[in-house]
């Protein structure tokens, strides 16, 4: 039963048969024999709550996930494993060559999935290439330059004069980014990633095949690596400084202690003490990947997809997409028009 | 150096794709409305109406408080709005409820410009919204939205039809906000004539060509309510703070000697329908129609008015950049224009002001030599008296000295004794 339920039902509004349906006309305000007693001082504010779900079933959620790191860290797997379907755009195109190509590249692939009448569409941005040159120097630019891309196109339909109703946003909401279990401490081509990408895009990081580290060793990369972040200045998500009370930091904080998740991914099945679970079956051992004793693939899905993907989506808009859009309406004042024509404007009155 | 590969399926662009198990995402509109929880929501009434109709009584009802302290003075010339702000809190949802009143509206003797102040607010919010949201740097979730959300125009109980100030300030009105007509003090009529009054203003409204609000009927869930409702607008209200005894419990009604109006007694007055519709069930629809349709009306007339485009009709994207840079130019212009008057004005002004100080200076001056005249003329006088007065004593002495002389000789002549006693009256004299 939902929240709204509980509410409506402590203030004896016992008359309401369904959450989702409102009430009938004429039915209950005090005038039919027999009827309760009713709350006179009920306004019905609260109403407010089940039609923004209302209307948020009807829309639809977007969310849009790019996955960072070297070929054969699991990245496919991974994306596999959070949506329990084959998302990962390898599983979707069967004629994808598995030769690492020459360039990176950016490969996005979008899926309409459903759960419990909720609609979402998910949009999963492969980088592939990434990490695996000789040179890996400058392989962040064209990353950069896709989420971008993405933050233009949202501007150039925002400023539009006929606007469409709903915006379509492909802006990248979340980069996770994948570390090779190393065990020791973060490369130099994560440092500089990270760092470069942190000031763009909400970045989590996590450690990809973490079944081939102990769990001491796992505990000491993952400090070695929050202090390499910390000495770097690199902000991961959840971000400090977007805290909003104090209650949202004591949250983050716990959750700023476990980063970097140390994750396994799988989507075979295996039997498991007569159940059926995710994992990796070795000779020594089944490694079940939504068990928190074996790995953190719960908290990394329970922090994106079940608590905190709504705030994902909102740093992005309201923080990330505002600076975008703050440097690109400065940097008219001094650039004439561009070559293209594309039309951008701030009203002149308001910057004097 | 890259290349960029949006792989898009078959149909709209995206593939539906089976899971195989709980994900989670279904606390999605769960996220969304603790989001909005926390934030707090704003919600926006116009009340338009004639004085003395209810408007602030009914809100009151409502909203189940009491909002104002004391009843509105009406005593100004034209049309104002007052706007007051309220936070309101039902369980754990906080609202920030705005309530704007016209007063003095049709209270004129000419009331043909009575519908523009009430434009020109409605205008002024939609215009601090795009202000914001042109900005460079803004903060738009955390602004608090000022726009018109719901009009609730309030209809006089004639009975017969819709006045013309009522048809001219609707239609002015429709194309800016959500207007919700309602039959005030609806107890004032008759149940079978206010069938007839509601028909009368429907057709009215339609011939008219004046686009009230609809209820939504696109949500499965809500579409049977809506439409029900939609066939009763307009909604004929009364609205009561005070509290009356009703079998054993206290109703919120208006007491005459011959019945008692009971406002939640749906067989009475349409008032539960309107609070249904107003609060229960539409206010999120009314807040996205009032930013979707109405301001994005507002933004686009804006817009273009002020010489922006979004194509050339050669189809080519036209540059506001050229566009800003000519209107910074004139605006330039202008400023320098100004700046050059008032330095010509500031000159103008100490010209002026040094000849009057030239002015009274020579003034002083020649008081002063006046009057430096004047001593010394005064001055000659009295050198010319003093002379005389001294001519006199010269003279007098003269004739002293000769008289003396005289009697010296004739008292040689005569006894000494009494010319020593002669002498002496003499020396004395």
């Amino acid at each position: 039963k939902s929240y709204l339920g509980s509410v409506l039902s402590a203030m004896s509004e016992a008359v309401l048969p369904d959450v989702m349906v409102p009430p009938a006309v004429g039915g209950l305000y005090g005038e039919k024999a027999g009827g309760p007693v009713v709350d006179f001082s009920y306004v019905g504010i609260d109403a407010i709550l089940e039609q923004m779900r209302r209307k948020a079933m009807k829309q639809g959620f977007e969310l849009n996930i790019m996955v960072v790191g070297q070929s054969g860290l699991g990245k496919s797997t991974l994306m596999n494993t959070l949506f329990k379907s084959k998302v990962s755009r390898k599983s979707v195109l069967a004629t994808a060559q598995e030769k690492i190509p020459k360039t990176i590249e950016i490969k996005s692939i979008s899926h309409d999935i459903e759960e419990k009448g909720v609609r979402m569409k998910l949009t999963v941005i492969d980088t592939p290439g990434f990490g695996d040159q000789i040179n890996n120097e400058n392989c962040w630019q064209p990353i950069m330059k896709f989420i971008n891309d993405q933050y233009e196109a949202y501007l150039q339909e925002e400023i539009n004069i006929n606007r469409k109703k709903r915006i379509p946003d492909s802006r990248v909401h979340c980069c996770i980014y994948f570390i090779p279990p190393t065990g020791h401490c973060l490369r130099p081509l994560d440092v500089e990633f990270m760092r470069r990408l942190s000031k763009v895009v909400n970045i989590v990081p996590v450690i990809a095949k973490a079944d081939t580290l102990t769990l001491e060793e796992r505990d000491f990369f993952k400090k070695k690596i929050r202090e390499e972040l910390r000495a770097n200045g690199i902000d991961v998500y959840p971000q400090k400084e977007f805290d909003e009370d104090a209650e949202d930091r004591m949250i983050n904080e716990k959750i700023r202690e476990m980063i970097p998740f140390a994750v396994v991914g799988s989507d075979q099945e295996y039997q498991v003490n007569g159940r059926r679970l995710l994992g990796r079956k070795t000779k020594w051992g089944t490694i079940e990947v939504e068990n928190i004793a074996h790995c953190e693939f719960a908290y990394l899905r329970d922090l994106l997809i079940r608590t905190h993907m709504q705030n994902i989506k909102d740093i992005t808009s309201s923080i990330h997409y505002e600076m975008y859009r703050v440097r690109r309406l400065n940097e008219n004042n001094t650039v004439v028009t561009h070559a293209n024509g594309i039309p951008e404007h701030h009203l002149a009155a308001h910057e004097m | 150096m890259a290349s960029t590969e949006i792989a898009r399926q078959a149909g709209e662009g995206a593939r539906a794709v089976p899971l195989a198990g709980h994900v989670g995402f279904d606390s999605m509109p769960d996220q969304l409305v603790n989001k909005s929880v926390n934030h707090g929501f704003c919600f926006n009434i116009l009340c338009v109406g004639e004085t003395g109709l209810g408007k602030s009584t009914l809100m009151d009802t409502l909203f189940n408080t009491k909002f104002e302290g004391e009843p509105t003075q009406h005593n100004q010339p034209g049309v104002t709005l007052k706007s007051n702000t309220y936070e309101l809190q039902e369980s754990n949802v906080r609202l920030k409820l705005t309530v704007v009143n016209t007063v003095g509206f049709g209270d004129q003797i000419n009331k043909e410009d009575s519908y523009k102040s009430i434009v020109e607010f409605i205008d002024a919010q939609f215009e601090a919204y795009l202000q914001e949201e042109l900005k460079i740097k803004r903060t738009l979730h955390s602004y608090h939205d000022t726009r018109i959300h719901a009009c609730l125009y309030f209809i006089a109980p004639t009975g017969h039809s819709l006045k013309s100030l009522d048809l001219v300030t609707m239609k002015k009105l429709d194309s800016k906000v959500n207007i919700i007509p309602i039959i005030a003090k609806s107890d004032a009529i008759s149940k079978s004539e206010l069938a007839k009054f509601k028909i009368k203003i429907t057709s009215e409204l339609v011939s008219n060509g004046v686009q009230i609000y609809q209820f939504p009927t696109d949500d499965e869930s809500v579409a049977e309510i809506n439409s029900t409702m939609n066939s009763h607008l307009p909604f004929a209200v009364v609205g009561s703070t005070e509290e009356v005894k009703i079998g054993n419990k206290m109703v919120k009604a208006r007491q005459y000697p011959w019945g008692t109006v009971q406002v939640e007694n749906e067989n009475h007055c349409d008032f539960v329908k309107l609070r249904e519709m107003l609060i229960r069930v539409n206010m999120e629809d009314l807040r996205e129609q009032t930013h979707t349709r109405h301001y994005e009306l507002y933004r686009r007339c804006k817009l273009e008015e002020m010489g922006f485009k979004d194509t050339d009709p050669d189809s080519k994207p036209f540059s506001l950049q050229e566009t800003y840079e000519a209107k910074r130019n004139e605006f330039m212009g202008e400023l320098q224009k100004k700046e050059e008057e008032m330095r010509q004005m500031f000159v103008q002004r100490v010209k002026e002001k040094e000849a009057e100080l030239k002015e009274a200076e020579k003034e002083l001056h020649e008081k002063f030599d006046r009057l430096k005249k004047l001593h010394q003329d005064e001055k000659k006088k009295l050198e010319e008296k003093k002379k005389s007065l001294d001519d006199e004593l010269n003279m007098f002495k003269q004739k002293k000295t000769a008289a003396e002389l005289l009697q010296n000789q004739a008292q040689q002549a005569g006894g000494s004794t009494t010319l020593k006693r002669d002498k002496e009256r003499k020396n004395f004299f």
